[in-house]
């Protein structure tokens, strides 16, 4: 039993998270000081953040288990901060650019706000009891529900803040119940020992499964996967640019990081292995394999009729949780390191997509693809960058996104399982399909010729540096992929108690 | 012949990469100086043509290649991606593999040669020409790429980016309908790529190599005992690898085009701009017939053989088929977009032969179609430019109005038609002769001559339509062929009635490696 000596000594390794926090309280009181009117306020959040950033970059190849087994760090854990660091880091920069939220009646709330969802995500990456798994979903969603009516002037933006947490507070609540249940059968909260539970006592079909499926409600809604998707739309629409773009990578990579070893780790006995050895009678693949393809084929065709190029967004997010997942079912090393991959190559391309509709919608006012008639030629460096984005999003070689997708069908087919084929199968033609709709982007920028104001757009240096910092790594990393590769397999350890 | 290097970048590097340092050029030309892109762009080809001319020369025709490395020339191998690890039981290894065989050889003088006439071409292109130029070259470095990559990867990744400028091209500077004829030859594309990505990945996890465990070199994968047994692609003549063979052959069917993946062909054709058509015509097609005889025959010969028939007979729909659509047309470049469905069933024909004679009919045939058709597809866009209008029954009597035009036309045309003393007079009979010498498929082959029938028929229509009669009105005002026109034509024809007339050299060219696919064939041949 560890004492409180252990718990101090365990502080040690939560210094990342700490420093989160510092920088939250710092930055909430600087904004006090400085009159809310300053900038500064943003760039002291990726300060801390890219402290933190270090801090847990030190942390890599640990493994241990902290405060009474609530929470463990390991490579897998660390690659989730990484990412969260990362997209938080652009996601303020995208705040401090952004037009929606200068003229908003609150100028620099957003920094704690997103530090605060960004601590969240730290905590559900890092989880291995399901209370602490709640509270960590709990703390990123009720942030997250304050971002969507961030400008709480706008009418879509309330109607957006108030669906996210009807469906947010529905979903968390049939999860909780879920996960009651998987407490009642196996009387514990801490999911190694749950796994431990299962695999010697056996697995009562129903009652399991049962609490499967109401679990991935939680899970799912935080993903947007169909069919818990329905908020998806509206809040991406709703929303402010930046928080949209913080919802549909860091707080969905989040999801990823607490599902994926939730499910990694309660039904398998032993996930650390090349091959997971799961608990067998436990459905939970075929699960995941009906909400992914549900996920790709609904996200895919449902995009293809939007005309407002940030549902157009959700919905390909939607997508791209199918694609995900398909990762997921394979249940070994090799779909483990293919979903990180993607995810990495998933912020950068899903970030540089909304940071295009950022910009344009900062000089059009609009987010409406018919408004965007020959956009490539009145603002030619950001017509290529969506180019890019756009194709990466959708899969075309030399492009990180290709890289992404590439793994997660290998890894598929490694098996040889006819099933897996077939499911590699539909994801292949998935994205054949999701060109369509991505494609069509690029159509009204290029194909049409501008209609009415034909001025070109001008941009500051600032937001070229930006689109620059992710549209080269969408090519880079679709070009030479080696550090890609090894910085996800590395990470590729779940930690393993016992 | 090991090695060709200049400036320490081997010469295939060159070839592919070199647009690419044109479109650096031209996207930092500035805008006042917007005319003189199009000259800058056309230096590019132009190099390039040379660099093929180069390698034409310092071609060893002895060498034979197609499953053995050491059969390759100008041989450029490098990792790319090596990550050592655990991962896949086995490293993940991607390699630069680039070299040139007697099958690529032919395609890559070919690519160069109608990349350079394209640019010559495309002079009558005013719409933002940077972006034109810039997708053009971006285009050509695609094209040269899939004939040099010897590892399927990289063969991919230039297989899909080609894609990107296509769309492009045809869908800023196309046509009425060119949104609709981009999207559709994007999709269509797309679509037969997801069958060549699928069995690409399960070849790899099938491949069994020392060392590396898994390998992308498609040499190796010819080779079965570098195939894991135990794995259902490694045991010849199993279902699975009929399937792969399959997969393949539909996504190269859709870039060829055989029937029915060709219904995106007569739409692009007619779309796109003309040097985009002479392109799209004179070398991507060719990506199709290519990827089959380089890819699928040497890796599944089991299953390539077992599938004579029905590809002989998918051969004589398109050659019959294609005929009589273009038989039906009244759009000029409608006709010739048919006539090319038509004439790359001669290809498909001659590879289904699976003897010398046939493949090297099959290859020599993609040659000489790129050159023909791209002459035919320019004649059009002549008169497209004067008279804005390509009506079959919109012309009659511009053999008077325009004689130096009808002059080139008019050998284009026979060319066509397989005219003795033009080039595909000796690819066609080559192709036959394969046929016939098959008994499976010689009644195909007997039925398939029935094209060179009608071929001559729609030609000779055609002819009669818009060169003989009475000149309309409405026509007296048209300029007879410009210099900038010759140019780009006569190159073609040249070589057109060179090749009619001493083709020995070129076939011998191709010889090798023609004899070494038989061989790889042959011992499944019943």
């Amino acid at each position: 039993m560890q004492t409180s000596i252990d718990l101090l000594s365990n502080l040690k390794s939560f210094l990342p998270e700490t420093v989160l926090l510092l920088t939250i309280i710092i930055t909430l009181i600087a904004d006090l000081i400085l009159k809310r009117k300053s900038p500064f306020v943003g760039v002291l959040g990726i300060i801390g953040l890219i402290i933190t950033g270090i801090i847990v970059a030190g942390q890599f190849g640990i493994r241990e288990s902290l405060f009474f087994n609530m929470v463990v760090i390991d490579p897998y854990s660390v690659f989730f901060k990484e990412l969260f660091v990362l997209s938080t880091i652009f996601v303020l920069l995208f705040a401090m650019g952004s037009d929606e939220i200068k003229t908003s009646m609150y100028k620099n709330e957003y920094v704690y706000l997103f530090l605060s969802l960004t601590f969240g995500a730290f905590l559900m990456s890092s989880s291995v009891n399901m209370l602490m798994m709640y509270l960590s979903l709990e703390l990123a969603s009720l942030t997250s529900y304050i971002l969507a009516g961030y400008t709480k002037k706008v009418k879509r933006s309330t109607e957006a803040a108030m669906k996210y947490i009807i469906y947010g507070a529905a979903s968390s609540g049939i999860m909780i119940y879920g996960m009651s249940l998987l407490y009642g059968y196996t009387g514990t909260m801490n999911i190694y020992s749950v796994a431990q539970y299962l695999s010697t006592a056996g697995s009562s079909g129903t009652i399991v499964t049962l609490s499967i499926i109401l679990i991935v409600a939680g899970f799912g809604y935080k993903i947007s996967s169909v069919p818990f998707h329905f908020w998806t739309p509206d809040v991406y629409e709703g929303s402010p640019i930046p928080v949209t773009a913080f919802l549909a990578v860091t707080s969905s990579a989040a999801g990823f990081a607490i599902l994926i070893r939730f499910f990694a780790t309660t039904f398998s006995i032993n996930a650390s292995k090349e091959v997971w050895e799961l608990i067998p009678n436990i459905g939970w693949t075929e699960v995941i394999i009906v909400l992914s393809v549900a996920s790709m084929i609904i996200g895919n065709f449902v995009a293809i009729w939007q005309t407002s190029l940030k549902r157009l967004l959700a919905y390909s997010s939607i997508a791209q949780s199918g694609y995900i997942m398909l990762g997921l079912v394979v249940a070994n090393k090799s779909g483990l390191t293919a979903m990180m991959i993607y995810l990495i190559a998933y912020l950068f391309m899903n970030l540089g997509a909304f940071y295009v509709t950022l910009l344009i919608f900062n000089k059009l006012g609009t987010d409406d693809i018919d408004e965007m008639k020959g956009l490539g030629y009145r603002a030619p460096f950001i017509g290529v960058a969506m180019a890019i984005f756009m194709f990466a999003l959708s899969g075309i070689p030399a492009t990180a996104g290709f890289i992404g997708k590439f793994y997660l069908f290998a890894a598929l087919l490694e098996t040889g399982k006819n099933s897996m084929i077939v499911l590699a199968i539909i994801g292949l033609i998935n994205s054949v399909i999701s060109l369509y709709f991505y494609i069509k982007v690029l159509k009204s920028m290029y194909l049409k010729s501008p209609e009415g104001d034909t001025s070109k757009l001008l941009f500051s240096a600032a937001n070229y540096v930006v689109l620059l910092l992710l549209a080269v790594p969408t090519i880079f990393f679709g070009i030479y992929f080696y550090p890609l590769i090894k910085f996800a397999e590395n990470s590729a350890i779940l930690f393993w108690m016992r | 012949m090991g090695e060709f290097k200049i400036l320490g970048i081997g010469i295939l590097s060159w070839l592919i990469f070199l647009p690419i340092l044109g479109m650096i050029v031209i996207a930092f030309i500035p805008k006042t100086y917007e005319r003189i892109v199009k000259y800058v762009a056309l230096v590019f080809p132009f190099i390039q043509l040379i660099l093929s001319l180069v390698l034409l020369l310092n071609y060893n025709p002895g060498l034979a290649g197609i499953n053995k490395i050491e059969g390759f020339q100008f041989i450029e191998k490098f990792d790319w991606i090596n990550v050592p690890a655990i991962l896949w039981d086995g490293r993940i290894h991607i390699e630069y593999f680039l070299g040139i065989d007697g099958l690529s050889l032919p395609m890559v003088i070919l690519t160069s040669l109608i990349s350079f006439i394209g640019a010559v071409a495309s002079f009558s292109i005013k719409k933002n020409e940077k972006g034109y130029y810039i997708m053009y070259l971006f285009l050509v470095t695609g094209m040269m790429g899939v004939f040099c990559a010897l590892d399927m990867f990289l063969f991919f990744v230039f297989w899909e980016v080609m894609l990107l400028p296509m769309y492009f091209l045809i869908g800023i500077w196309g046509g009425e309908r060119r949104e609709y004829a981009a999207i559709k030859f994007f999709l269509y594309t797309l679509f037969g790529s997801v069958f060549i990505l699928v069995t690409i990945i399960a070849m790899y996890f099938t491949s069994n190599v020392p060392i590396y465990g898994h390998t992308f070199n498609m040499l190796e994968w010819m080779d079965p005992t570098k195939l894991n047994p135990e794995l259902p692609l490694g045991q010849l003549g199993s279902n699975f690898r009929y399937l792969a063979f399959i997969a393949l052959f539909i996504g190269f069917a859709i870039k060829v085009p055989i029937f029915p993946f060709h219904t995106w062909l007569p739409d692009a054709h007619v779309e796109a701009p003309t040097a985009i058509s002479v392109i799209l015509a004179g070398v991507l097609l060719k990506m199709g017939s290519y990827g089959i005889m380089r890819i699928s025959y040497p890796i599944f010969p089991d299953a390539a053989v077992s599938f004579t028939y029905p590809m002989a007979i998918l051969a004589m729909i398109n050659i019959i088929y294609g005929a009589l659509c273009a038989m039906a047309q009244k759009d000029f470049k409608k006709l010739i977009a048919y006539s090319s469905i038509s004439h790359m069933g001669y290809v498909m024909l001659g590879i289904a032969s699976n003897t010398n004679i046939g493949y090297t009919g099959a290859i020599f045939q993609m040659f000489n179609h790129g050159t023909i058709t791209a002459i035919l597809f320019l004649s059009v866009g002549i008169i497209y430019d004067r008279a804005h209008t390509r009506g079959l029954y919109d012309f009659g009597g511009l053999a008077n109005k325009m004689p130096k035009y009808f002059a080139v036309v008019i050998i284009g045309f026979f060319a066509s038609i397989g005219l003795p003393g033009l080039s595909a007079f000796i690819s066609e009979s080559f192709v036959f002769l394969g046929g016939f010498s098959n008994t499976t498929i010689r009644i195909i082959a007997i039925v398939s001559t029935l094209g060179i029938i009608l071929n001559a028929a729609y030609i000779l229509w055609t002819i009669q339509r818009v060169f003989f009669g009475e000149l309309p009105e409405k026509w007296n005002e048209l300029t007879d062929i410009s210099p900038r026109e010759l140019v780009s034509t006569v190159p073609l024809l040249i070589i057109i009635i060179y090749l009619g007339i001493m083709p020995g050299n070129f076939i011998n060219l191709m010889t090798a490696s023609v004899n070494q696919l038989v061989t790889i064939i042959g011992p499944f041949l019943k």
